[in-house]
């Protein structure tokens, strides 16, 4: 039953699957490369809904009623979920959850940089349903298409849930802007603070992104940074009108010409010094996610040791040897 | 690596097993793979495949089967092992001719 094949034939079956827009498998041969890059993007992409819990589990004993209270914990737990998909979709390349976790714990991998930046008040809560899962859907629903089965079928998950997110967030929002000034002041500020970071969360401009051009022929990707960008901007600015905020740059206005709207550039020396590790809350989001770990080891550890002492109490008692 | 391998490497690190995950949606639908998860045993793997893959009544029932338990085929599609399938296009019933005329066939 083994086949041993060329390597040349090997890559031509891989191409030629890629070429036909079907999908690769976790036991199909696939170039080095193309490994090292998906387990980096699904890991990264894994880490981030992990410490994405982190900025708006922040406000759940501050919820201002239960139903929000109920709402805020559904998508915190979500977010878990969503971590576990990918974890799960990055076992199925040969990566190991635990060497995962002690890379993001030791800072070797990288999360999305939106979740350095902290959460000031409750409307951050709506602005990050709102605009940052908005941002995250425009990323991930071309996903749903990756060329990988497993992080595809993971996003489409992801995607389902991530709609509701989006739209608990907008809520919040609208009510708020039928409240007091003080509370539509208060999401207007929030939005003043979050539109920048939330453009940024689509990576660097094409021409500085060093990934994309190959990512794209593989199929990993399927739109470019900036195209993403300009899909968000187009999308989010009647939502804007509708709940009565504005966007805090001076340069974005309709281009009819281009039947697109034009706007600034974000401040890429601010993105890059935040990836660095530099965000106001990058050491918290660490440190926290690390006390988690060491402080649940005794958990996994007495669950482990339970597990394997009923395994042997089992065996003796059915006679079994394993 | 192989399963194997990663099953020893899990027993020596003291790291949960991997199970793989499958649901079945509604009645009358087979279970199908939606994904994997660790849990310490059995039943720690059930309640686990409940919270992260069905908050929102995507199943009726669940199974769970560790990872290294699964026995699967060659991967590749032009694997021999598919073949005997392969030039048998008489058990396809385009394979036969009809005239139109014949009815309810």
């Amino acid at each position: 039953m083994t086949n041993v094949e060329a390597p040349q034939d090997l890559q031509n079956l891989f191409d030629e699957t890629i070429a036909a827009d079907q999908r690769i498998e976790p036991r199909d041969w696939m170039p080095d490369g193309y490994r090292k890059t998906l387990i980096r993007q699904v890991a990264q992409h894994a880490h981030s809904e992990i410490i994405g819990m982190q900025p708006e589990g922040n406000w759940l004993t501050r919820a201002p009623s239960l139903r929000r209270k109920a709402i805020l914990m559904a998508k915190v737990q979500d977010e878990a979920g969503h971590g576990l998909y990918l974890y799960s979709a990055a076992e199925t390349l040969g990566a190991d959850r635990g060497d995962l976790t002690t890379k993001l714990i030791e800072g070797k991998q990288k999360y999305s940089s939106i979740f350095n930046y902290p959460t000031l008040t409750y409307a951050d809560v709506g602005v990050i349903g709102w605009l940052v899962d908005g941002a995250a859907i425009c990323n991930q629903v071309p996903l749903c298409r990756s060329s990988f089965g497993p992080y595809a079928r993971a996003m489409i998950r992801v995607c389902k849930e991530e709609s509701f997110h989006q739209r608990q967030g907008f809520e919040l929002l609208a009510t708020m802007m039928c409240g007091t000034e003080a509370q539509r002041a208060m999401v207007q500020e929030a939005v003043d603070r979050w539109w920048w970071p939330a453009l940024m969360m689509f990576g660097p401009p094409d021409d500085e992104s060093p990934n994309t051009e190959q990512s794209m022929k593989w199929r990993i990707k399927r739109h470019t940074n900036d195209e993403l960008r300009q899909r968000f901007v187009d999308m989010s600015i009647p939502q804007a009108e509708i709940l009565g905020v504005t966007f805090p740059d001076p340069d974005l206005r309709w281009n009819p010409e281009r039947g697109a709207h034009d706007f600034g550039e974000p401040d890429w020396s601010e993105f890059m010094d935040v990836v660095r590790g530099n965000g106001a809350a990058s050491v918290e989001r660490i440190t926290n996610r690390k006390a988690a770990h060491d402080n649940g080891a005794w958990v996994r550890d007495a669950a482990y040791a339970f597990a394997q002492r009923e395994r042997l109490a089992h065996d003796r008692t059915t006679g079994e040897t394993s | 690596m192989s399963e194997n391998d990663q099953v020893q490497r899990d027993q020596v690190r003291g790291e949960w097993p991997l199970y793989e995950v499958f649901l079945r949606g509604k009645r009358g639908l087979n279970h199908v793979h939606v994904g994997s998860l660790r849990a310490a045993d059995d039943q720690m793997a059930l309640r686990h495949a409940r919270d992260v893959y069905t908050r929102r009544n995507e199943g009726v029932s669940i199974w769970v089967v560790p990872s290294a338990n699964i026995v699967a085929s060659s991967p590749a599609e032009k694997d021999p092992f598919f073949a005997p399938s392969g030039d048998k296009v008489y058990r396809h019933p385009t394979f036969y001719d009809i005239p139109d005329s014949v009815p309810h066939m």
